[in-house]
């Protein structure tokens, strides 16, 4: 297929304004990503046509935002070819997944003397909820360490995965370095130790196409708004065997089947976790933009993505003084640098004079900035709607931010 | 329209190339660690307060961007030779002047060199990262012994 790029770019409406008199080059999409049109009206459809609160009236709006809430959780069943719609629970994001499981199933099972094996390149969100968990049962976590490049050390995975290791978490694609991480071997190594596996895939599900039963991944998680779709909605993609096991996270309303004083009957997957009213246009605005993703397409966006990868790694090399953080052979989206003499910080505020929007800082991910000895780095990473003039954008303004602090 | 020299003017590339008072004093009575987890600046503080309750002398040390650097560098060119007992004026003259609205000129006279941070104004996600050593001379001065913040 084509890949037409401004026909994508005019899906995108706030692309096409000024900062500071620049035209904007959003280059901090892995923060968050924009939105297309399609997604902004499908959630203001929803309140304008539809709005009602769902699985309970028995009227037409609740029936249509029903509809609307459930269809979203098909397709997303489909986008990641899960078993069934009840694999499908959704959450606020990835942060409040990974603490569903940590909470829920980790405290049924994991004990004392039980190791979690994580990697060095995890956010905080997949490192805090099993520090916390660890302290309460008195169970142990363990890293697996990562090479200059920011690739895994797969030799130490497997002598530290033992049969004391009940969960192993990893990233699929780091947002500081943009490794892309080897899961379907880190979840065959890890299941034949008997330990499941949870796969945050917060960064990589706008960029890779993710089959959870070819993977045969115990968990995935990922948040709609790093997949062109609304902040406030993701995902916890478990295996029914497992989540039917699970003790419920939070109680309330939906996901109960029957309350009295003495005893309250959980309701079925995936219900018995989503308690309370959800985040109803956020669903729908979630399945709108997978909609979106499918129209362009996996082998397109990656494709695109990589081409324009390694325009900008072309010119970072050629850049005086620059140092790429996470050079590793399999990647994607990111470069995160550092700038001799031009603290991070401070490049962040001269770029954005420049409209070019990045980010600097730890990105949530300090054990990275340590291993690697930097306080921050600036970090630029692309969607499929940047092109090479936003690239020429970022590098222009870098050398202004030298030329400012030759 | 407001300039990027206007943040990053030659005092403040200056101070942030080569700090004044960097390192830890020979002799010091108060001390303080300030951190900003946002940016990940970190500053510690070393005062030297004599019987007369003069700051004598004043350093630091840590990593930071141009503006907390500069920012701290200035501020112990300032504090130097200042009564402990002004220091909270002090404190209070330079939030205003960074925290102030952007019509409202600093005053020179009173804040001398420091008036070149005022442009962080126009910078809010980066007025912490000059206010920092403050902060963090404050809890050193009130021997909080907490690691200061900006908040
Ligand atoms: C790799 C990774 N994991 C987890 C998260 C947390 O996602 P959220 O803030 O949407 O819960 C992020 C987002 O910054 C991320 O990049």
């Amino acid at each position: 297929m084509m890949f037409d790029i401004e026909k994508i770019r005019g899906d995108f409406p706030i692309l096409d304004q000024k900062i500071y008199g620049k035209p904007l080059a959003y280059l901090d999409n892995a923060a968050t990503t924009q939105k297309p049109q399609s997604v902004i009206d499908a959630i203001s459809h929803y309140y304008q046509a539809d709005n009602a609160n769902v699985h309970r009236g028995v009227h037409a709006l609740s029936e249509r935002a029903t509809a609307a809430y459930e269809g979203a959780r098909k397709q997303i069943a489909r986008f990641f070819n899960t078993r069934s719609e009840r694999e499908v629970i959704f959450t606020r994001g990835t942060t409040e997944s990974i603490n569903l499981i940590a909470s829920s199933w980790g405290h049924a099972n994991i004990k004392a003397g039980d190791e979690i094996l994580i990697t060095h390149m995890e956010h905080h969100s997949n490192i805090v909820p099993w520090q916390l968990l660890c302290e309460r049962v008195g169970a142990t976590l363990k890293v697996v360490p990562m090479n200059e490049h920011g690739e895994l050390i797969m030799e130490s995975f497997d002598a530290l995965l033992c049969e004391r290791t009940r969960l192993v978490g990893a990233v699929h694609m780091s947002n500081a370095l943009g490794t892309i991480n080897p899961i379907a071997s880190i979840i065959a190594k890890a299941h034949a130790a008997g330990a499941k596996v949870l796969i945050d895939g917060a960064q990589a599900a706008a960029h890779l196409a993710v089959d959870v039963q070819a993977l045969d991944v115990d968990f995935y998680v990922t948040s709609a708004h790093k997949m062109y779709g609304p902040t406030g909605i993701g995902i916890l993609i478990g295996k029914e065997s497992i989540l039917d096991g699970m003790p419920p996270y939070q109680g309330g309303g939906d996901m109960i089947r029957m309350v009295t004083f003495e005893k309250s009957e959980y309701n079925d997957l995936p219900y018995k976790f989503e308690a309370g009213t959800p985040h109803i246009a956020g669903a729908i605005g979630f399945g709108k933009a997978i909609e979106y993703i499918q129209g362009v397409g996996f082998e397109a966006i990656e494709a695109r993505e990589k081409e324009l990868l390694a325009y900008a790694n072309a010119k970072a090399e050629a850049f005086d003084g620059l140092r790429r953080i996470g050079t590793a052979a399999h990647k994607a989206c990111v470069l995160s640098f550092v700038l001799q003499g031009v603290h991070p910080h401070d490049l962040g505020t001269i770029v954005d004079r420049e409209g070019v929007a990045i980010r600097a800082g730890h990105h949530c991910a300090m054990p990275v900035m340590q291993f690697f000895r930097v306080p921050a780095t600036a970090r630029a990473s692309f969607s499929m709607y940047n092109t090479e003039d936003e690239v020429d954008a970022l590098f222009a303004a870098l050398k202004k931010a030298q030329e400012i602090f030759a | 329209m407001f300039e990027l020299r206007d943040l990053y003017q030659q005092v403040i590339v200056d101070h942030n190339k080569s700090p004044r008072n960097f390192g830890k004093l020979a002799r010091f009575n108060h001390e303080a660690d300030g951190y900003n987890p946002l940016c990940g600046d970190k500053l510690h503080v070393y005062l030297n307060v004599n019987d007369a309750g003069i700051i004598e002398a004043v350093s630091f040390e840590g990593e930071g961007c141009a503006i907390s650097v500069a920012s701290a560098s200035l501020m112990t060119e300032a504090l130097k030779g200042t009564p402990v007992s002004e220091f909270k004026q002090k404190f209070e003259g330079f939030q205003h002047m960074v925290t102030s609205d952007l019509d409202e000129l600093p005053d020179e006279a009173v804040m001398g060199k420091l008036a070149v941070l005022s442009g962080v104004r126009e910078f809010p996600s980066r007025i912490k990262c000059a206010s920092l050593c403050w902060h963090t001379v404050k809890s050193a001065v009130e021997d909080s012994h907490k690691v200061a913040k900006t908040e």
